[in-house]
């Protein structure tokens, strides 16, 4: 799926952004953006930067140089709770859903939003137990007693649950079988054709290719190379250099 | 011998100064003012005890109280205990009991960390006041134990009573003995450890320090300061009172540490020096019934949010150098 | 062994089940006021030494409203409702600036905060007791005591509102929020929920739920400005016996400590009694640390 950049104006735009963590220099300028609706992928080795970038933009991380903006409005120092009602979700890696909450009650801390009518939220409910019928299934047991893929779910759901216009989603696929896998790119294309923005981090080259428009590639805290995803491949020069061991 | 750089020049430099100024001190104020001085500086030990574990290692232990109150009452049995009254004695099983005391609470608060550790060292320090209230036939329970001022005196050489004057002299050489003693002790490699411990506990343990039993050392050095302070309060007032065994005296150590600043050892003297000033200044502008608490209350919680450093914690690095 | 039986079949029967209600009813205002220290800081790593003094507090405003207008509910929530806006005043300018500061402070800042709160009522009230009546008299013969129905009344209001705080922890949205904040307060944040707020609201709770152990409690004992301090002791005790941040911990741990306390006193004065609580904790230290009573909570 390769489309040109979009023209209107971007749902997020992070321009050189730095952050800290203590002395070490994390993210040295890191500057990127998401259309409305787009796929976005940010590769990258270990440690570049990725998931900081992420934390950046939903308020989790404080950046010391640097913009986001959301629909054109700085989003600097809005706590991530506001964000989260203005349209950004955030699906952390290591999925850290609450697992001594139930899986209703971890759906319910999205959906119990003002202005949201019951019949909106039973909607909400059932589309997710429609994707995910064994999260229907084990909908009143604990979160910490799911099976890795199903947290998984469980995160992306709950995530889904806010409605959001962009959701980040953080290495997903990560520790996953196959199969799972396979269900993570088609929540993708779903939410994608639904018309959710999503900046997907991750290590998985093809998936990440395949279901997104355009790519980021960062090394060391900074955006390397930029393109759209149709123009790589997992053998291209740019992937080795970057990615390669 | 070291390079004479000018950081070590002017720092005993002033050092000297500091101690002419007190050591002149008493023979100009009047006598209010020369106890007063007196007290402060036995606080001032108190507090500076209290300094090796919070600001050198980290910890904040509620315990001290417990640490002074058994300096007190040790002194306290030695001095009842023996006639002619022997000042040695007193400071010898003042610093024993303190030095007991710490290691059985040490035992116990130095495997839980941070704020587990405080409220442990709280908990005990009520233990030892609830046995010291209630043990009345040793303690003298409520109504304490009084006793008199031992003479200076070193045997075979000379016995004379103190004055006010002498005994501030002699709280004096104890506080800036046992200054000099823990700034050596903080800058040595134990001193060193205790701060690598401050800064980041699990790479101490994970380099190879035996990181429990470096706490538990802390807590004993620290333990047998705070008693030290203890005796020299008995010593100056001639009585021990469960009061200062109650946990608010550790309350009241700590505040003074915040309050002069942590990590600076004499800063906490300085603590101490304030918070007293003020009280005296409150009680005679607004009368002796004033809750002088409620006015420092609000000064130490604002310390806190917006000076956390203290009074002299802008010479924190210069005073370690 | 033999000694042992000998030694307890000669404790009278009746005097170990008067203790044992007694043990209970304390049991139950110790419990109230542990959870509330519990909950605050389970949710935000706040150890909150003021505890005592929200108590104190509490307990004056009660007789307060029970001198004015002889009704005992209405002290217990104008106490609630007064004390839970004093704590959700002193967590907005004393315990916000902190957040994200070595959790250390706070317990240096609530501690100043008890003694700014104990002065203030020593002060204000003056250092005589008062005493609040007893809600209602009367009393029923347990054994050859005259047993005031009042003090059953205690520890059933205690455990309603225990009951009542869990189930609304559990079943309602706010329970939910609090609970999710809890576990991970950076993903209930990305979750849209506003923490700060929650903190704020934790906080009154706790506060609320203070006070009214203290009005509770009143009818008992004088109300003076240094009952806090006794209390809040054995409040941390039974925290860290029954795992912080631990409700049913707490619970559990507070009316086995009141209960040894109780059978304690059979032998010993009550001043000497609160040794029991003290030998106690020192064997959770040894054996198990985290808490006799954890449950994750």
């Amino acid at each position: 799926m390769s489309e040109a950049p979009t023209s209107t104006q971007p749902l997020i735009s992070v321009e050189g952004l730095h952050t800290y963590y203590g002395k070490s220099h994390i993210l040295d300028g890191v500057t990127l953006h998401v259309g409305p609706g787009e796929v976005v992928g940010l590769l990258g080795r270990n440690g570049v930067g990725k998931s900081t970038t992420l934390k950046s933009i939903m308020g989790l991380v404080h950046a010391s140089a640097g913009k986001v903006l959301l629909e054109g409005e700085n989003i600097a120092g809005v706590p991530s709770h506001k964000l989260a009602h203005r349209g950004i979700a955030y699906v952390p890696e290591d999925r850290r859903i609450f697992r001594l909450l139930t899986v209703m009650e971890n759906l319910r801390v999205g959906l119990d939003r003002d202005g949201v009518s019951d019949a909106r939220k039973d909607e909400l409910l059932d589309k997710v137990f429609t994707f995910f019928p064994r999260l229907g299934e084990r909908r009143h047991q604990a979160g910490g007693t799911l099976s890795g893929g199903e947290q998984q779910m469980l995160a992306i759901s709950r995530a889904m649950m806010l409605e959001p216009k962009i959701i980040l989603l953080d290495e997903p696929t990560e520790g996953l079988m196959p199969s799972m896998v396979t269900q993570i790119r088609q929540i993708i294309d779903a939410l994608h054709k639904e018309g959710v923005a999503i900046l997907l981090v991750e290590q998985n080259v093809p998936l990440t290719l395949a279901a997104s428009q355009r790519v980021y590639i960062m090394e060391k805290g900074i955006v390397r190379h930029h393109c759209a995803a149709a123009e790589l491949d997992v053998n291209h020069a740019v992937i080795k250099q970057y990615l390669g061991v | 011998m070291k390079n004479l750089n000018r950081h070590t020049v002017v720092y005993w430099a002033a050092f000297c100064a500091v101690m002419a100024v007190l050591t002149v001190a008493p023979l100009v104020l009047p006598e209010f003012w020369r106890r007063f001085l007196t007290e402060v500086l036995i606080w001032g030990l108190l507090a500076m005890s209290s300094d090796l574990l919070i600001g050198y290692t980290g910890m904040i232990s509620f315990g001290h109280s417990a640490f002074f109150g058994l300096g007190m009452y040790g002194a306290a049995a030695a001095l009842i205990m023996f006639s002619p009254p022997n000042l040695w004695l007193a400071i010898g099983f003042g610093l024993v009991g303190a030095a007991g005391a710490a290691l059985f609470v040490a035992y116990f608060s130095t495997r839980l960390r941070d704020i587990y550790f405080a409220i442990t060292t709280l908990i005990f320090s009520q233990i030892f006041y609830v046995i010291i209230f209630t043990w009345t036939k040793v303690t003298g329970g409520e109504n304490g134990l009084i006793f008199t001022r031992p003479h200076f005196s070193i045997p075979f050489l000379f016995d004379v009573r103190f004055t006010s004057t002498t005994l501030h002299w002699f709280v004096l050489a104890v506080v800036t003995g046992s200054y000099l003693i823990l700034r050596r002790v903080t800058q040595s490699p134990f001193g060193m450890v205790l701060q690598s411990i401050r800064e980041n506990e699990a790479r101490t343990r994970a380099i190879g320090f035996p990181v429990q039993r470096y706490k538990i050392a802390a807590v004993m050095l620290s333990g047998i300061f705070a008693g030290l302070a203890g005796v020299l309060y008995g010593v100056q007032n001639e009585f021990a009172a469960p009061d200062f065994v109650y946990f608010i005296t550790s309350g009241d150590t700590v505040i003074f540490n915040v309050m002069g600043g942590i990590g600076t050892l004499v800063g906490p003297i300085v603590g101490a020096g304030f918070f007293q000033l003020l009280r005296e200044l409150m009680s005679r502008i607004f009368g002796d019934q004033f809750p002088y608490l409620i006015p420092l209350g609000f000064i130490f919680i604002a310390m806190i949010i917006f000076l956390p450093q203290g009074l002299l914690g802008f010479a924190r690095r210069w005073l370690n150098r | 062994m033999h000694a042992l039986i000998a030694f307890l079949k000669d404790i009278p029967i009746d005097l170990l089940i008067i203790q044992t209600v007694n043990g209970i009813v304390t049991g139950m205002i110790l419990a109230l006021v542990a959870s509330g220290l519990t909950l605050i800081f389970g949710i935000m790593d706040v150890v909150n030494f003021a505890h005592g003094e929200l108590f104190m507090l509490g307990a004056y405003v009660g007789v307060i409203v029970m001198v004015a207008t002889g009704n005992f509910w209405l002290a217990l929530i104008v106490s609630f409702l007064v004390i839970a806006l004093l704590g959700a005043f002193i967590q907005i300018v004393t315990l916000r600036p902190l957040i994200g500061r070595d959790p250390l402070n706070t317990i240096l800042v609530t501690f100043g905060i008890s003694l700014i709160l104990q002065n203030f009522a020593l002060w204000y009230f003056g250092p005589v007791a008062r005493r609040m009546q007893a809600p209602f008299t009367g009393h029923f013969i347990l054994f050859y005591l005259d047993y005031p129905w009042y003090r059953l009344l205690i520890a059933a209001l205690s455990a309603a509102i225990i009951g009542g705080f869990w189930l609304f922890l559990k079943f309602s949205k706010y329970g939910v929020w609090i609970r999710a904040t809890t576990q991970d307060r950076v993903m209930a944040q990305a979750m849209g929920i506003p923490v700060p707020l929650v903190f704020t609201g934790v906080f009154a709770l706790g506060a609320g739920m203070a006070a009214m152990s203290g009005v509770l409690f009143a009818p008992l004992v004088g109300v003076d400005h240094a009952m806090g301090l006794d209390w809040v002791l054995k409040a941390f005790i039974v925290v860290v016996v029954g795992g912080m941040g631990s409700l049913g911990g707490s619970v559990v741990a507070a009316i086995f400590i009141s209960l040894l306390e109780s059978y304690a006193s059979i032998w010993v004065n009550p001043s000497q009694a609160v040794i029991v609580s003290f030998v106690v904790l020192i064997l959770t230290l040894l054996f198990k640390p985290t808490g006799l009573f954890a449950t994750p909570k």
